[in-house]
């Protein structure tokens, strides 16, 4: 039945190419009226790029569009949108003082005039319409997550499109969130909506999709419908091997000694306002914590105090029975912490050179009195490269390195140091599984080593995979914490979304 | 001294208030679109220079052709020039996305060299600086005392504070383009997502707050002095950017900056006549003093625009 | 054949071709200036570029006029390399020329071993003196320092004034300018009979420390990770604040020697027209120079050449030496744009399709 309906979008012999990087190679895709179809790879397959191109964020180097049989030539949104293909952008595309009308209207209004009220009717009526619940004066900045998300899909479908593509929309929600989002997307492929659902999360795409599309490095290697495959096809469909994301993790035997010790801790978030709000977290040595939370409920807050460029206004901090409550970011490091932070991207200095990156939180060790011992740099960097198997030059510039090796240039920066404890925060966003699994299995090592390790994600599954501990944090207070082998993902939901469970 | 407290004092001091603030109201505002569209544009001071001698050189030639509106036609070619080099500034910023410091002091510097290189090649070296006859003050209230010489006033004095202020309210707050040019300055990949062009809203802005400013900086040689100096607009454009920063991008708080700045530059001048024994040139300083200061004051407020001096790419 | 471009670092060569094409494309774009007074703008370019370069005592008075701009071009060029927008320098070097004239006044009587390096140590102190207040705004209220520095240029320019209208008038002439400082406060000259002076060879002393300071210290290392991304620098445990309150004095201060430089080298009275601008054309040397002292020092000479060739130009050709400022200025847009080249790799490829694997 689902092969019968008649194509709504077909792509054919799709080529794009970044510079040396082929990010799509001859890649056909067809999506089918009333259906939800997933767009299946890891990171870096492809998948992002082949919906921009059919967004017209990017123009493709070969191939064609039809939409509805008829061949379009889509060279921006606004053509796309013409054609009745809306999507929805991982990173949202949101003026965040703005209003939701705002943002909703925001292209779609002709004349110079603009009739708020008008505007806001119209609002409420496709809030109603499409069953997606929303304030249509409230703005952007005082929104959840999950609600700025509804306000995207809302913004496409208020431009009357019948093609929405959802850029791995269930990354930043909660279980229930996702559920929720899941009741949305079933209403609407009844109301004749086509999906494009982008992830690489297997167990949605099979509770969720009517047809999967796999991508491998820019190029399809399976076309398929959902009920006639399983998960481990999928994934090894999807990464080329057949083991996958089992990383086996040893049981933790460490001495029960407190490594890392949050007691009641209290700071501000950039405006001024309470982020954390009286955190108490126990990290012993040879283990690993979890902390789970939506993104937005102080983690990035929590993880800048440990890294030292956050001041604590309240409560204390102790690293192995030593205070170290507002150390700067030199003495926490002096103290045996080790920082890896939440975006590497924004944490190292591009412009610079890979060995510089490496040296710059230790200029003192590699240089006397204030003149700088080159020679020891470059060799300290060559040491790194070759134990981390890092693929780069000490003189490369480290803006040019892929995200793998750019976090191992990160791991390699702070575990050089033998920290005693690691604070890590979202390490593995955007890494392909090769580097995902070289980042896991560096904390476990850390992890078997002694160290005592905060692992701080968004990531529930990386949580429940990686930690012996888990905690949940939600609008800066810890909801609760237990330990791993007794947490199920749906108790951890309700968690995150601050229910409180008797 | 005793001066200072009588009504002839204040009343002399509120019509010069109104005079000194219209040229910046002109360029606030100008600044106050670009820089709600995340571009900050430096060439502000340069563009008014501009504008300043372009107004002049062009009414001076058609005076002298004998034409009727060579006002006009001084002030229409001021605005045209403020256009092309808020164009040219959209050029850098914009397609080529370099840096806004670096570009925007670069169109100061060279509608500075243009202007000076233009005074030379159309009046050459006189001993006599060539003028005309300016915009005249046009009386609201004839012959009535205080409100008489209060609204006694340059038309485009009046046009700055009964049109242009509400106008670019309305613009900025109750039109699509006005919700197109703020979200484009907070996050340009909505705007782009949503379908429009980010470029061309940029542009567009860019050439209207060029085409203020220039009006900002032709006011002061066609209306208030009938002659072009160099140090004809003297900081002003960069008066323009604190007052911008200080209005926190709303058009009504740029007019009450720049009354803040037209009350302090017009009390000094009062200040210079009334026997103090100080140089008149620290009086001069005063009004660029308040100015920092007043900045200092407003800077726990300020939240600059989200996608403020950064250029936007797809990929 | 065709032309092909790709988004890849260019090569060397091609990169070294910047700075020429630059100044061919500037020249191009100015020619109408000059036919618009009716005169040859080959010959301009002549005398702009190759006339200085003619005669032993031209070639001097390039060197005369490039040693502000070196001082200013490093001063600019090291602020910006730390992240700090100071485009203070013209004020900086005005109160530098006050101070040093002060102390100049002050010396008749004293050797030159005590009062040449009271005058260096005054000015770069009073450089530094003008640059704390924005310095500190940046710092403590995160004011931006782009407007504070420009308008603190206006301050010093009628502090100048009013000192110079005032106390310092000369009492003889009555011009607005200060008497003559002491001789033995006067920079000795490096060649007889010229202008070129002690002044010429602080400025490459700056250029040589600044080269220094950047590529051989861990204080240029730590001051370019402020300048190029300062929430790392931040994280890297970086004193971001101690850092910029540095580069920002220190510029400052390199601005303020600049100032006592005109005068003990050039002018030995404080004038109100000590710098033409030499504050603002800083920032078109320092971006001509990409920030760092080689080309800092290339480009300060190249303008050099060329305020000398304007004045030339002038006379010669009765072409406004005001050419020279819109030169100037189109030069820094133009390379502006060109800099982007060099994220392009461009190559003639064969038009005949590749064979394919």
């Amino acid at each position: 039945m689902l092969s019968k309906s008649k194509p709504e979008v077909a792509m054919h012999g799709i080529s794009k190419r970044f510079g040396l990087v082929l990010a799509n190679d001859q890649v056909n895709f067809t999506l089918r009226k009333g259906e939800i179809h997933a767009l299946l790879g890891e990171n870096g397959a492809g998948k992002t790029t082949l919906m921009r191109i059919l967004y017209g964020l990017y123009q493709a180097d070969e191939g064609e569009i039809e939409v509805q049989d008829q061949p379009v030539a889509i060279s921006s949104p606004r053509d796309a949108i013409r054609h009745g293909i809306g999507m929805v952008s991982q990173h949202f595309a949101l003026a965040a003082p703005l209003t939701v009308t705002e943002n909703i209207i925001l292209g779609t209004t002709s004349g110079l005039n603009l009739n708020m009220d008008h505007a806001e009717r119209s609002v409420q009526a496709a809030s109603t319409r499409y069953g997606i619940q929303i304030d249509p004066n409230a703005a952007i900045r005082d929104l959840s997550v999950g609600q700025r998300q509804r306000v995207e899909i809302l913004k496409a479908l208020y431009r009357n499109v019948t093609v929405l593509v959802l850029d791995e929309p269930t990354a930043v929600l909660t279980p229930q969130e996702v559920e929720h989002l899941f009741i949305s997307l079933v209403g609407l492929k009844e109301q004749g909506f086509s999906v494009v659902f982008i992830s690489h999360k297997l167990h949605e795409v099979m509770a969720i999709t009517d047809h999967v599309t796999v991508l491998r490095q820019g190029r399809v290697v399976g076309e398929l419908p959902t009920q006639d495959t399983s998960p481990n096809d999928l994934a090894r469909m999807m990464v080329g091997r057949s083991t996958f994301g089992v990383t086996g993790k040893p049981e933790g035997s460490g001495p029960q000694t407190e490594g890392l010790v949050l007691d009641r801790v209290t700071a501000l978030d950039n405006k001024g306002l309470p982020a954390l709000k009286g955190v108490s977290l126990n990290v012993r040595a040879g283990e690993i914590l979890g902390l789970a939370g939506v993104s937005g409920n102080g983690q990035t807050e929590l993880a800048e105090v440990l890294a030292g460029t956050r001041p604590v206004t309240q409560g204390s901090l102790k690293v192995f029975e030593q205070d170290v409550t507002g150390l700067d970011a030199q003495s926490m490091m002096a103290a045996g912490v080790g920082r890896i932070p939440e975006d590497s991207r924004a944490n190292i200095i591009g412009q610079m050179t890979v060995a510089q990156n490496m040296v710059i939180e230790r200029l003192n060790q590699f240089s006397r009195r204030g003149y700088l011992d080159r020679r020891a740099i470059r060799g300290y960097a060559q040491d790194l490269i070759e134990e981390y198997q890092i693929k780069a030059s000490p003189e490369d510039h480290i803006r040019t390195l892929s995200g793998g090796n750019l976090q191992k240039v990160v791991l390699a920066r702070v575990l050089a140091q033998r920290p005693r404890v690691l604070m890590v925060a979202q390490p593995t966003r955007g890494l392909d599984v090769a580097a995902t699994e070289y980042v896991h299995g560096k904390l476990l090592e850390q992890r078997s080593e002694g160290a005592a390790i905060l692992l701080i994600s968004e990531d529930l599954d990386e949580i429940m995979q990686l930690s012996d501990t888990i905690a949940v944090i939600y609008e800066g207070s810890i909801m609760a914490v237990m330990p791993a082998s007794s947490a199920t993902p749906e108790e951890l939901g309700l968690l995150m979304a601050g229910v409180q469970q008797t | 001294m005793q001066d200072a407290l009588t009504a002839t004092f204040f009343v002399g001091l509120i019509t010069a208030t109104f005079r000194v603030a219209t040229p910046l109201i002109y360029a606030a505002i100008g600044e106050v679109f670009t820089e709600r569209a995340g571009i900050l544009n430096l060439g502000i001071e340069g563009i008014m220079f501009l504008g300043a001698f372009v107004g002049f050189a062009a009414a001076y030639t058609a005076d002298q052709a004998g034409m009727t509106g060579y006002l006009w036609i001084g002030l229409l070619s001021a605005i045209l020039a403020g256009i092309l080099m808020g164009l040219l500034m959209a050029f850098f910023s914009v397609t080529l996305g370099v840096n806004q410091h670096v570009s925007g002091l670069g169109i100061t510097l060279l509608c500075t060299g243009l202007s000076l290189f233009g005074f030379r090649l159309v009046f050459g070296e006189r001993a006599v600086l060539p003028s005309i006859d300016p915009f005249p003050q046009i009386s609201l209230f004839e012959g009535m005392p205080v409100l008489g010489d209060i609204f006694s006033q340059y038309m485009l004095t009046y046009i700055a504070f009964l049109v242009l202020v509400p106008l670019s309210w309305w613009l900025l707050f109750r039109s699509s383009l006005g919700l197109n040019i703020r979200a484009v300055g907070e996050n340009p990949e909505a705007v782009d997502a949503a379908g429009l062009n980010v470029y061309r809203i940029r542009y567009l802005v860019l050439a209207l707050g060029g085409g203020l400013m220039a009006i900002g900086g032709a006011f002061l040689s066609l209306a208030q002095l009938g002659a072009f100096t160099p140090g004809i607009i003297a900081g002003r454009g960069w008066v323009c950017i604190a007052l911008v920063i200080f209005a926190r991008w709303q058009p009504v708080r740029a007019m009450l900056g720049a009354l803040l700045f037209g009350g302090v530059f017009a009390l000094q001048l009062r200040l210079q006549t009334m026997g103090f024994k100080l140089p008149f040139e620290l009086f001069l300083a005063l009004p660029y003093l308040v100015t920092i200061a007043a900045l200092a004051l407003a800077s726990r407020h300020v939240s600059y625009p989200g996608a403020y001096l950064k250029p936007y790419r797809r990929e | 054949m065709k032309i092909q471009v790709e988004k890849l670092p260019a090569p060397l060569w091609q990169r070294s071709l910047i700075p020429v094409v630059s100044v061919i494309i500037t020249f191009l774009l100015t020619s109408g200036f000059v036919l618009a007074v009716g005169a040859n703008p080959v010959e301009a370019a002549y005398y702009f570029l190759l006339d200085p370069l003619s005669n032993p005592v031209r070639l001097i008075e390039v060197l005369v006029k490039a040693t502000p701009l070196l001082m200013t071009g490093a001063a600019v060029a090291f602020a910006f390399a730390g992240g700090y927008w100071n485009i203070g320098v013209e004020g900086q070097l005005y109160m530098g020329a006050t101070a040093a004239t002060a102390i100049g006044l002050q010396m008749h009587g004293y050797p030159a071993w005590i009062a040449l390096p009271l005058m260096v140590v005054s000015g770069f102190l009073a450089g530094m003196a003008w640059a704390v207040l924005p310095a500190i705004m940046k710092v403590r209220l995160k004011i931006d320092e782009v407007v504070t520095t420009l308008l603190l240029n206006y301050v010093a320019i009628y502090i100048v004034s009013a000192i110079l209208n005032g106390p310092w008038r000369d009492p003889i002439s009555q011009w607005p300018q200060s008497p003559e400082i002491a001789a033995s406060a006067i920079f000795p000259r490096l060649i007889p009979r010229s202008r070129l002076h002690l002044g010429f060879i602080l400025a490459l002393l700056i250029i040589a420390l600044l080269w220094f300071v950047l590529s051989r210290t861990a204080f240029g290392l730590k001051m370019r990770a402020v300048g190029f991304n300062q929430d790392a620098a931040h994280f890297s445990g970086i004193h971001v604040n101690r850092v910029i309150m540095t580069v920002a004095l220190i510029s400052g201060g390199i601005g303020g020697l600049a100032g006592a430089s005109e005068v003990a080298g050039i002018h030995f009275h404080l004038i109100d027209a000590i710098s033409p601008g030499y504050g603002y054309t800083g920032i078109i040397i320092a971006t001509l120079g990409s920030l760092n002292a080689f080309g800092v020092a290339a480009a300060a000479l190249f303008i050099g050449l060329i305020d000398t060739g304007s004045q030339t130009v002038s006379r010669a050709l009765g072409v406004p030496a005001y050419l020279g400022d819109v030169l100037q200025a189109t030069l820094l847009l133009v390379t502006l744009a060109m800099l982007l080249l060099q994220r392009y790799r461009i190559s003639l490829r064969r038009n005949s399709s590749p064979q394919t694997e």
